[in-house]
């Protein structure tokens, strides 16, 4: 059709369909407003003023497990992506890694590595937000600066200019990356039962390299800035190593044959809170060793040890809970398969204390540890000559019934479960999200900082700002976990008397 | 309507060249057959766009059916063949809506075959008679009540913490059951 | 002349239209510059009692993301409606429902059953459940309510604009933003983006057939896709024919279908009714039996047809499920 006729018949149709669309209208009363669009926490005052209980509640659930019924298999690494948009490269990839297990397909060595670099630049630029733009203001700029400053404007202060450009450019660039293979950065297509969509042409290699190599110019130098505005700074490890913020759980993180970190594949390894290995499994055997507790509070569940039974948010050997994300990986490890990300590894457990370091707040430096990870992970990647392979894809044969993929996100392991029918539709599905596994350790750190710092009824100026860093330094994706804000999660904390009386609100943005 | 005084509503969409022609002689043959069809004239079933079998059910219709030449006698060479291949997902897809197979029928009809106008709509009326009523609009308003619960409570609460202020009534909405304020359900 | 208010806000959502803005990387600091956002919550401080104190209409223009499931985002949603001379559907999810709205082929009863209590690592032997006021210490801890249906943003209040995708692009944010500024937004009830379907800008619209004939629907997942040709003579569903232009087909540049989260052009009511009759009209055999043979190859119409749209079809939910409680 030509353009103008185009045009004449659109116009035709739209007034039409705006008739249409008046016809069926009817009037919507416009109310007031009674809730908030926070998480909420609320805190419990005993008769001396002190904390009995504080809570952390999240608002909503989405229910992909039931709306996945049905659905083609193949669709499912799209269709989970959509769990959340900051990691939807996870969710993806955990997906993928499920199909291969269901259709008994291995993806060829160009298509595994083709998810690997895909997988890796979505880890460094991932971590490389959270550092700079969430985490970062609380360590860049300072606990104690003021909110005003605490934020990205404050960290661009604070590095300079040319560092936020820096960084702004070499996230565009991975996405770009991500974006060539996935077809989309947010929400990317490429994962297939036995391999990729779309393999790499030859021409592209080239400024891949280049990217690689810059990538980790990057990453050495997010590590310097941390080492000389953190960890050379006593009153800052002084913070990260204090028992506010520290819980002796257990921890649990993907690592390959030789225990060293992996993100992508492997055996999962849980260590318990005095560093022994408590055990190590494949992904299938999951529902042995996980499970996932509810309380009437919160539409998070909230996972624990499984053959350690539910015994509530609690710490120590007999604690079911465990952790995940940067600083669980680091200590349910014995080290990382690449040389760089070694010696930080080394450093870290030599100033920060020995394995396993129970201090959250470490969650950043291991964070940036194992950005040092990925981009020497993707410099091996781009110059591995398999990469360039036309054969991509394994094409499945077998008939698919159950498969079980999991992957190490930025925010920790993610399992993906799927059970279909002889053609290939989901009949069950299950999925543990990274923050899910954290959910119950994240609760615990929301009590203990409202309990350090509320004391006879007064609360402590720091308050909304500790609690904040609390729960920040696990880059929390309540996206994932059910939905709410990623990263930054705006706080209602409501104090209640003995006679649970509201006595304060606190409202942290 | 309520279900009490229901009776069923059946819409069809019959072609203008055989089923049309065909009811029209059931008509002049004066062939008494059921009255709950209101049928509307196509020159093709294969005019017939999936779109208006499910905005019939969406406004109310308890069942659709569609009537074309048989295989072969198109006027249009195979407009009634693309029924069929649409008809064939279409009865898929409305399972997946959970709406029974037997509320979208189609029928090969041709123009003299009048006697079948009459068994086929009487047949399908008796059917769904039996299915009983599938209420679209009703449940839509069912379904849209747990939005007017939340309108009804925030306008108690607006009186509630401004007792004095006069002007909250009089600036309000006009009165609309809430079950009424359905919002548009159609694309923006 | 002070600078125009503009918000962001986020309803049933997965976070993926944030990046979006975000995405406008280096674009998104001049956008900053020239409106004052008013709130962000992902990004910025967000004072509710901010968006309060607001006159009705005093935002220029709101862009909502996400589907309404909670009676909280619905309230939200009123809000801001209220408050904003222009609410902008941004999104799939807001304009269609969206992934999220595929719930609606289920009861919340279901879906709350199979995640709280049947789910193979829940252990929940008292069957215990998120509940609206639960009893702590005295008081009571409040959960929003789930609503029974997923709803887009227009049906829930008056939308003016929508922005498809999932997530939009940020070229088309970019657009819209600066149409706003220089008052060069088309006629309400627009969509902004192009009214023609994805085909028209398909890298692969040359190898489209002229008269398509499906003798089969191939799933990908058994099927290596050829990279350059258009999917359909490939006979796999890609739903570009029925869903609008504007993303630029970056998922067919990835070697993958569309699965159509642009939703439809301004002549179609219903995106899977007219998806539906596309595909299924252009299957070869003429046979009863032969047709089913070939249309089999689609095993799920529901959840490819309405993929994004389900909250938004015509028939809007499963129509069969049982009248739950509010």
């Amino acid at each position: 059709m030509d353009a103008a006729a185009r045009d004449l018949w659109n116009r035709a149709h739209s007034r039409v369909n705006a008739e249409y669309r008046e016809e069926r209208r009817r009037v919507t009363i416009d109310p007031i407003t009674r809730l908030e669009g926070h998480g909420k926490i609320d805190v419990f005052l005993d008769e001396h003023g002190e904390v009995e209980r504080a809570y952390l509640q999240i608002p909503e659930m989405r229910g992909f497990e039931t709306f996945s019924l049905g659905r083609p298999a193949e669709e499912m690494p799209q269709i989970t992506s959509r769990i959340c948009g900051v990691c939807p490269t996870a969710h993806h990839m955990a997906a993928a890694k499920a199909l291969d297990a269901l259709y008994q397909v291995e993806p060829p060595p160009a298509g595994r590595k083709i998810r690997e670099l895909v997988y890796h630049a979505f880890m460094m630029e991932d971590h490389a937000l959270h550092v700079y733009l969430l985490g970062g203001p609380d360590f860049i700029v300072g606990p104690d600066a003021p909110p005003g400053e605490r934020n990205v404007l404050g960290v661009i202060r604070k590095v300079g200019i040319e560092t936020g450009r820096r960084v702004i450019a070499m996230r565009r660039r991975l996405r770009e990356l991500i974006a060539y293979f996935g077809g989309k950065v947010i929400h990317p297509v490429l994962g297939l039962p036995g391999g990729v969509s779309k393999g790499l042409e030859p021409e592209k290699l080239g400024e891949f390299k280049q990217l690689a190599r810059d990538n980790l110019d990057f990453a050495m130098f997010t590590n310097q800035v941390f080492k000389d505005l953190v960890w050379k700074n006593p009153d800052y490890v002084r913070l990260i190593t204090s028992e506010a913020y520290t819980h002796r759980t257990h921890y649990m993180g993907m690592v390959d044959e030789q225990n060293r970190v992996n993100f992508y594949d492997g055996q999962l390894r849980v260590v318990r809170p005095d560093g022994t290995e408590y055990a190590k499994f494949p992904a299938d055997r999951y529902l042995d060793f996980i499970a996932e507790h509810v309380e009437p509070w919160s539409y998070v569940k909230f996972c624990y040890l499984k053959p350690l039974g539910w015994h509530g948010f609690t710490e120590g050997p007999e604690s079911s809970v465990y952790a995940v994300a940067p600083l669980a990986r680091l200590n349910a490890s014995d080290g990382m398969s690449t040389t760089l990300a070694q010696t930080a590894y080394d450093v870290f457990f030599n100033t920060v204390g020995a394995k396993p370091v129970h201090h959250t707040l470490a969650n950043h430096w291991a964070r940036v540890i194992e950005m040092i990870h990925a981009a020497e992970r993707i410099v091996e990647l781009v110059n591995d000559p398999e990469l360039l392979s036309p054969d991509i894809r394994t094409l499945p044969t077998a008939t698919p019934r159950r498969g079980i993929g999991v992957v190490e996100a930025p925010r920790g392991t993610l399992i993906h479960h799927f059970e279909t029918d002889e053609r290939g539709l989901i009949e069950k599905a299950n999925l543990i999200v990274a923050t899910q596994n954290n959910a119950a350790r994240i609760a615990m750190s929301v009590d203990r900082a409202a309990k350090n710092l509320i004391h006879k009824g007064e609360v402590s100026e720091g308050l909304m700002n500790r609690i904040e860093m609390a729960f920040r330094a696990y880059d929390p994706c309540f996206g994932c976990a059910s939905h709410a804000l990623p990263g930054h999660l705006p706080l209602r904390v409501r104090l209640y008397d003995p006679q649970r009386r509201l006595v304060r609100e606190l409202v942290q943005e | 309507m309520t279900p009490d005084h229901w009776t069923p509503r059946i819409v069809a969409f019959f072609c203008n060249w055989c089923t049309y022609t065909a009811a029209d002689l059931a008509g002049v043959s004066r062939l008494r057959y059921a009255p709950n069809v209101r049928i509307i004239r196509l020159m093709c079933s294969g005019r017939v766009d999936p779109q208006f079998v499910l905005d019939a059910l969406a406004r109310g219709a308890d069942g659709v059916l569609i009537g074309g030449c048989h295989p072969g006698d198109c006027h249009y060479v195979e407009g009634n063949t693309k029924m069929l291949r649409r008809f064939r997902m279409l009865r898929r897809l409305l399972a997946g809506f959970g709406i029974e197979e037997e509320r979208v029928r189609l029928e090969w009809i041709s123009a003299a075959e009048g006697e079948k106008v009459r068994t086929v709509i009487n047949d399908m009326t008796e059917r769904i008679r039996a299915l009983g009523m599938l209420g679209l609009p009703m449940r839509f308003e069912e379904w849209d009540r747990e939005m007017g619960h939340l309108e009804g409570e925030i306008r108690e609460r607006a009186t509630d913490l401004d007792p004095d202020d006069d002007e909250a009534g009089e600036e309000g909405e006009p009165e609309v059951p809430a079950a009424a304020q359905r919002p548009e359900a159609s694309h923006v | 002349m002070s600078k125009p208010k503009v918000g962001f806000y986020w309803c049933a959502s997965c976070g993926g239209c944030e990046e979006a803005v975000v995405d406008l990387a280096e674009d998104l600091v001049e956008v900053t510059a020239a409106v004052e956002i008013v709130f962000w919550p992902c990004a910025m401080d967000f004072k509710r009692a901010d968006v309060e104190r607001l006159g009705d209409g005093e935002i220029a223009a709101t862009f909502l993301n996400g589907a309404i499931r909670t009676e909280e985002q619905e309230e939200m949603a009123r809000l801001l409606r209220r408050k904003s001379a222009l609410l902008v559907a941004y999104g799939a999810c807001a304009q269609l429902g969206g992934i999220p709205g595929l719930a609606n082929g289920f009861s919340r009863e279901t879906m709350m059953r199979f995640y709280f209590e049947d789910g193979p690592s829940t252990v929940n032997p008292e069957r215990v459940r998120p509940a609206p006021e639960t009893p702590a210490h005295g008081a009571a801890l409040e959960l929003p309510r789930l609503r029974r249906v997923v709803r887009s943003l227009d049906q829930v209040v008056p939308v003016d604009y929508a922005l498809p995708g999932c997530p939009p692009t940020p070229k088309l944010t970019r657009q819209a933003i600066d149409a706003l500024l220089s008052g060069t937004l088309p006629a309400r009830g627009s969509v902004l983006a192009p009214d023609t379907a994805l085909c028209d800008e398909c890298p692969r619209r040359d190898s489209k057939p002229t008269d398509v004939a499906f003798r089969e629907f191939r799933r990908p997942d058994r099927t290596r896709l050829e990279p350059g040709v258009c999917f359909l003579a490939q006979g796999v569903v890609c739903l570009g024919p029925g869903t609008r232009a504007g993303c630029e087909a970056p998922c067919v540049r990835g070697n993958m279908p569309c699965s159509g989260c642009f939703g439809p052009t301004s002549r179609v009511r219903d995106q899977g009714a007219k998806v539906l009759s596309s595909l299924s009209s252009n299957v070869e055999p003429r046979d009863e039996a032969g047709i089913d043979a070939v249309l089999a190859g689609i095993p799920d119409p529901v959840g490819t047809f309405y993929r994004y749209g389900l909250a938004k079809s015509l028939l809007r939910r499963r129509v069969d499920l049982p009248n739950e409680p509010e």
